[in-house]
């Protein structure tokens, strides 16, 4: 199935995520991932969402989230048009053998080192979901304690802004 | 199927038969949203200006309610919900209605929306209170039915230690409500009211929810009205684009099998005149759903009966057959379309709905429309015209042939029962009859329910009710106890099954205490008949759970005409078919108590047609293993 890439402008009241989340669920649909924060206007918060779902699923999840009363806006970001950055950080083992290791694979993904131990270090890396993959599988060897992911964050290129046009719609 | 081949055009005289009633606008649905106001965030009700005026959160909930233009609310006190039953005793504008049992309340107010067109309010505490509204607004939800729920929740600052009567009645819910709200700050009571009703009312109707802490209700606040109402996000498209209705009204001209599939969102809109006249203008066939019943009167040439599992053959076949459905707030919900891949598989379909999440949700849309079809369909009925003087009036007249046959060939009828007891379906018919169009009927939810959409004519809109959707039992007593009290010049029967009357009968009480005089017709089969008739159909009639010893020959328990003397109503008992008009006139003689009646009945009586589960609608049956013969052709 395709993956879409949705950011849904919504008011920053209480339950706001439960009820995107749960709709989610009940009309099952795929979640692959859920970024939540505030956004440039005070009172919303912005949510990106990656889900699986073929043309007609899509629609109706557009749909019923557009119907939910604390929804915004919704738009979709295309990859073509749009920046999409995933963020990680990975707890790796490293000590004074690997650790030059470690880090020479860590900057030719431009990650950077953010803590260090006597037997691990911590790699902080964003970008797209592949370039992630791709670092995990050449941190793999080392063995890796921890991984910590957020979801996807995803903008529209160029000059316009999602709020600008939700709220003078609204 | 048919192969619909064009026989004789002169049948086309019979689309416009003179045999249909008059619609009476009547003054009861006066008061729903008009569409085209759904837009506007205006508050409902007269719009007093209120200056800020001191108060706790109880009176301003009261003082809100008020001001929205509330009469009646139903409901029961508990903890949480206590402060706000104080103010509530003193109101003049408030009628509160004490049930017995708060899932009682909900179908109340479901009733009540439901004849007037205006939200029903019920309320309930925190906890049990709330948890037992749910099944009530999950029904709403289904049915799209306006409704504010308000229920008392503990303290804001015990939310979340499993306090007491604690129940996360919004988190419960938010599947089930249009939206919903936790109110924890007196200030905010005023404004958020008004939105529920606004919410609840507007664009497709449905449950709102709002949850009010005790703290909320006992703060001080500084009440004025009306409040603004602010919902960014709440938008309701009302007026259809121009450019899709003249594209349908292109459709319809050249269509040669055209089907009306009128469903309960032209109820909503109060759009049944608007419907009469487009439907006229087309000259094609009109099908009404379940929760569509009396929006086109049954009466009328061009009606072709339910469509649907339980429907009649021909509103069946129209749909099967047709080249072109005329979709107007209805949802292609499965026991209208069968197997969705084989529901009327020849058919464009243009669809009319105020809700965009149901255009081609479950079948693709050809010309979809969104708004309201109250603005729909007179449009499309002025481009329809304009169309036909374009380019020519359709020509139905084989289509008329094929329809007229199958509508006499198999109306809907029954056969008597071989145990030598009563016929349910001729106890339904004539309290239809008895009564008459005015009359509001009430279903739970079975065989009698299907029996009851099937043979009581309905001439207006709101005069049928039953829980479509949701399909639940218990729906008829509290709910014809809300209708009473919308409509209370008019005769409410609940027509209700032996298996759902013990579900929700001690609203009789309610009922009686406060003088809601409503009519029950227990229709008792002694078992839980739908599910025994899955049971003799398809699992070898081997009855599973479903008896329930009520009926003749058995011990009856309980016995409804005691049960019916313990509440202080009218309790008779009808076993003989010589019996049932006298029975019935009898209970419509008595107005100042509420009368139940126990029609004791053949527990073998079948619901017929019937669209057996999990196949095509052209395998409809008229009687078991009996389907209609589709190529007789004169």
């Amino acid at each position: 199935m395709a993956r879409h890439t949705l950011s849904v402008l919504v008011e920053d009241v209480p339950g706001v995520l439960t009820r995107v989340a749960s709709l989610f669920a009940r009309r099952a649909f795929n979640i692959n991932s859920l970024a939540v924060g505030p956004s440039e206007v005070a009172g919303l918060s912005r949510i990106t969402v990656v889900v699986e779902a073929e043309g007609d699923l899509l629609e109706q999840v557009t749909k019923q989230l557009n119907k939910l009363v604390n929804v915004i806006k919704i738009v979709e970001l295309v990859p073509e048009s749009s920046v999409q950055r995933d963020h990680i950080l990975v707890k790796v083992r490293a000590d004074a053998a690997t650790r030059l290791q470690v880090t020479q694979a860590a900057e030719l993904f431009r990650a950077s080192v953010v803590d260090v131990s006597t037997d691990s270090l911590i790699v902080e890396a964003t970008g797209t979901a592949d370039k992630l993959n791709a670092l995990l599988s050449v941190l793999e060897p080392f063995g890796i304690r921890e991984i910590v992911q957020s979801g996807t964050l995803a903008v529209g290129r160029g000059a316009k802004s999602m709020s600008d046009r939700a709220l003078r719609s609204a | 199927m048919s192969k619909g081949s064009p026989i004789s055009p002169s049948l086309m005289a019979h689309k416009t038969g003179p045999a249909r009633s008059v619609q009476t606008k009547s003054k009861d649905a006066a008061f729903s949203v008009n569409p085209a106001e759904a837009m506007d965030t205006r508050v409902q009700g007269p719009n007093n200006v209120v200056p800020p005026t001191e108060m706790t959160g109880s009176q301003a909930i009261v003082r809100a309610l008020e001001e929205l233009g509330v009469e009646d609310v139903f409901g029961l006190p508990g903890g949480a919900i206590l402060p706000t039953y104080d103010p509530l005793m003193d109101s003049t504008k408030l009628r509160h209605i004490l049930v017995r049992h708060e899932q009682g309340a909900g179908h109340a107010a479901e009733g009540y929306a439901m004849v007037t067109g205006r939200a029903g309010v019920c309320i309930a505490t925190s906890g049990p209170g709330a948890t037992n509204l749910v099944t009530a607004i999950a029904d709403a939800h289904m049915d799209s039915v306006p409704m504010v729920a308000i229920t008392g929740q503990v303290n804001s600052s015990v939310i979340g230690s499993d306090a007491f009567q604690e129940a996360d009645i919004v988190g419960i819910t938010m599947p089930i409500t249009k939206h919903s709200f936790l109110v924890t700050n007196a200030d905010e009571i005023p404004r958020i009211l008004a939105e529920a009703f606004h919410i609840a009312t507007s664009g497709r109707p449905g449950p709102v929810l709002v949850d009010i802490t005790k703290d909320a209700q006992q703060g001080k606040t500084t009440f004025s009205w009306p409040p603004k109402i602010d919902l960014p996000g709440y938008r309701t498209v009302v007026r259809g684009h121009s450019k899709q209705v003249r594209e349908a009204a292109r459709l319809i001209a050249a269509s040669q099998r055209p089907v009306f599939y009128v469903g309960g969102g032209v109820l909503k809109a109060d759009a049944s005149a608007e419907l009469l006249e487009l439907a006229e203008a087309v000259g094609a066939p009109v099908v009404t759903t379940l929760m569509a019943r009396g929006v086109f009167p049954d009466s009328h040439a061009q009606h072709m009966g339910m469509p649907g599992m339980h429907g009649s053959v021909s509103a069946v076949t129209a749909l099967q057959q047709s080249d072109l459905l005329i979709t107007l707030g209805a949802r292609f919900d499965d026991r209208v379309t069968g197997v969705l891949s084989s529901f009327a598989p020849g058919a464009k379909v243009i669809h009319a709905d105020i809700d965009p999440a149901e255009i081609s949700k479950n079948r693709t849309a050809d010309v979809p429309i969104v708004g309201s079809v109250k603005e729909i369909i007179p449009e499309l009925t002025e481009a329809v015209r304009s169309q036909f003087e374009s380019t020519g009036t359709p020509e139905l007249g084989a289509w008329w042939s094929v329809l007229n046959r199958l509508k006499e060939t198999y109306p809907t009828g029954w056969t008597e029962p071989e145990d030598g007891h009563v016929a349910p379906q001729q106890v339904i018919k004539r309290i239809g009859e008895l009564t008459g169009p005015e009359g509001v009927y009430v279903a739970g939810v079975g065989q009698h329910q299907m029996w009851s959409a099937q043979f009581i004519n309905y001439e207006r809109p709101r005069a049928w009710l039953n829980s479509g959707g949701l399909g639940t039992m218990g729906y008829s007593v509290p709910a014809a106890m809300g209708a009473k009290v919308g409509n209370p010049d008019r005769v409410v029967w609940a027509i209700d099954g032996d298996g759902c009357f013990q579900m929700t009968n001690q609203e009789l009480a309610t009922c009686l205490i406060n003088n809601i005089p409503i009519k029950v017709a227990i229709i008792n089969n002694s078992s839980l008949g739908m599910v025994r008739q899955w049971q003799t159909l398809f699992y070898e009639s081997r009855y599973s759970n479903t008896d329930l010893n009520t009926g003749h020959d058995t011990v009856r328990v309980p016995d409804f005409v005691k049960l019916a003397d313990a509440y202080g109503c009218v309790g008779l008992r009808c076993e003989r078919e010589e019996d049932i008009d006298a029975t019935i006139e009898k209970a419509l003689s008595i107005n100042d108590r509420p009368v139940v009646i126990d029609f004791v009945v053949s527990r073998d009586s079948m619901v017929w047609p019937m669209v057996p589960s999990g196949v095509s609608n052209d395998l409809i049956q008229i009687a078991r293993n009996m389907t209609p013969t589709w190529e007789e052709e004169d």
